[in-house]
């Protein structure tokens, strides 16, 4: 029993402080999907003997779960792979299903690159996008997307919330103004279905994707709402074969996946307050403790934000050299180009009007269900205390307590 | 991505951090990269005037792990060497000593230049001419 106590109150490492990536899946979830892999093994759609109807059963009954979750008829949920396929299938669906009525998509600079490059696609399949800038503080202007609506325009895809800085956009007022005009509204909600009270009836969601394993849930299955009425929207398939998921997605259905879905935004509505209130306030201990740090700012706006993530630029060092102080100890994301492939720093935090040296300087946060206040404590002092430690060692901060401002110095670009 | 255990040695305990005033004349600086690029160099020399050796070196740093380690450990190689052996430090050393991804070569370049920056400015300085530079082609 005692030694049950201290072992509660252990800072575990390494601290996961990357729940936008991805989550771990909740043991309640792993229990329940367990059986489905080796006793109620059976395909859906076999509809001729029990193992088919209990595997059908269970899907719908975690139909209804995911449903639930987000206000949405059971019917209007279409299973996917995951989010890069739903937002794949929601706009490429929508581009081939209302090319009557025209070709033209409006989304924003800071979306995900699985809608970015989708529309990128249909630009080079004869369609026309348009790209709205955010402000500093990651917001959409909603005149400026209201003066981009044209006869053409069929579709406006703007993310709930962003998946760096955790922006959550105006929704509401989107979809009151796609509706006016008569234009569907596509919601990539990855990054806030399960975090933030989502609900496609009161957001006026036409289409939205998103996807389990950022909410407790197992990696490779996720969903997309497909609206059936005011108005009854339609996509065309983008995978074809046995049709399934009522045509729009053809394939056998992972059904241990649906089941550990269902089961996880059955969770997510259930805990949904409580854990947001204490995320929340861990997030802000974090938030305050760090911004003690001088020249320390957080990117994007904190008034329309998820509640589990921050996202903080410290300047004058660089973010994987700041994450190499403590990542044996601390899982984290940076926006610095050196941890990407691209060497490009983040193309999110550009789009708010950071300088790409405070974009390197960033810092990603995504508590999680499972973080705790002494991982939050560890996490203050270890940060603190690299940033300190590299400032000492950079020329860029010598010159700035030298009162030296670095964007005067002409650097030599390689 | 694992970083080598050089890297990490470097990173953890940098040697010869600081800096020397810049204005004496026996001290040559160079500061390569720039801020929007994630890295920035500054790489410090002082020579003894009569025998041309290398008597200290400093560094700061702005950038990744592999950026910090190749200045640390530029400044490991500088101390003790003369003018003419420092100029022909390449930067295909300080990746094979580090264990450099390819992806970090260009840490390695920077720090190449940051060694011929300082010196020119040395030579600069002391009514020398400066070194023709080759340009490497960084990514």
């Amino acid at each position: 029993m005692y030694l049950c106590e201290i072992n509660l109150y252990m800072l575990q490492k390494p601290i996961y402080l990357d729940n936008n990536a991805t989550t771990p899946m909740d043991p309640r979830v792993l229990e329940t999907i367990i059986p489905y892999f080796t006793q109620q093994f059976g395909n859906a759609a076999s509809r001729n003997h029990p193992f088919g109807w209990e595997a059908e059963k269970a899907v719908e009954n975690a139909r209804e779960q995911v449903a639930n979750l987000i206000g949405a008829d059971p019917k209007e949920i279409i299973f996917t792979s995951g989010a890069t396929e739903g937002d794949n299938l929601c706009i490429k669906g929508v581009f081939e299903m209302y090319a009557q009525k025209g070709n033209h998509i409006i989304t924003c600079t800071t979306e995900h690159k699985a809608v970015l490059d989708t529309c990128r696609h249909i630009e080079k399949i004869g369609g026309a996008v348009t790209y709205l800038e955010v402000n500093k503080e990651g917001l959409i202007n909603l005149e400026e997307l209201k003066a981009a609506i044209t006869p053409k325009t069929i579709l406006i895809a703007i993310m709930y919330a962003n998946n760096e800085i955790g922006v959550i956009q105006p929704i509401k007022e989107i979809s009151t103004l796609a509706k006016e005009r008569g234009v569907l509204f596509f919601t990539d909600g990855t990054q806030a279905v399960g975090k933030v009270p989502v609900n496609v009836i009161n957001d006026g969601i036409d289409l939205m994707a998103f996807t389990a394993h950022k909410m407790y849930g197992p990696k490779g299955i996720g969903a997309i709402y497909v609206r059936r009425k005011n108005p009854r929207v339609k996509v065309t398939a983008q995978i074809d074969g046995g049709g399934h998921e009522r045509g729009m997605r053809s394939g056998t259905l992972n059904v241990p996946g649906i089941v550990g879905f269902g089961k996880a935004c059955e969770l997510c509505q259930q805990d949904m307050q409580a854990d947001t209130i204490r995320i929340s306030a861990m997030r802000d201990t974090l938030e305050k403790g760090l911004l003690k740090l001088e020249e320390s700012y957080v990117n994007g706006s904190t008034q329309h934000r998820l509640p589990h993530v921050c996202n903080i630029s410290f300047k004058y060092v660089e973010g994987e050299g700041l994450m190499m102080g403590f990542n044996k100890d601390i899982a984290l994301s940076s926006g610095s180009a050196c941890t990407s492939a691209s060497l490009e720093p983040s193309y999110v935090l550009k789009a708010l009007g950071l300088g790409d040296d405070l974009a390197h300087s960033s810092l990603r946060f995504g508590l999680g269900r499972f973080t705790t206040n002494e991982q939050i404590e560890f996490t203050i002092n270890a940060i603190t205390e690299t940033v300190t430690k590299l400032r000492e060692m950079s020329p860029l901060w010598e010159m700035f307590k030298e009162g030296i401002n670095i964007d005067d110095i002409e650097w030599a670009h390689h | 991505m694992a970083y080598s255990e050089k890297v990490i040695d470097h990173y953890s305990n940098p040697k010869n951090v600081g800096t020397l005033d810049k204005n004496k004349k026996n001290v040559g600086t160079g500061l390569v990269g720039a801020p929007e690029c994630g890295d920035v160099m500054r790489l410090q020399i002082e020579v003894d005037d009569a025998t041309g050796t290398i008597t200290d070196a400093k560094f700061k740093t702005f950038g990744c792990g592999s950026a910090i380690a190749s200045s640390s450990l530029a400044t490991e190689w500088l101390k003790g060497k003369s003018i003419d052996q420092a100029v022909k430090i390449d930067n295909m050393a300080i990746v094979e000593e580090l264990n450099l991804p390819p992806v970090k070569i260009h840490c390695s370049v920077l720090a190449e230049d940051a060694i011929k920056s300082a010196i020119n400015d040395y030579r600069k300085k002391n009514s020398l001419p400066e070194l023709e530079l080759e340009e490497k082609i960084v990514h």
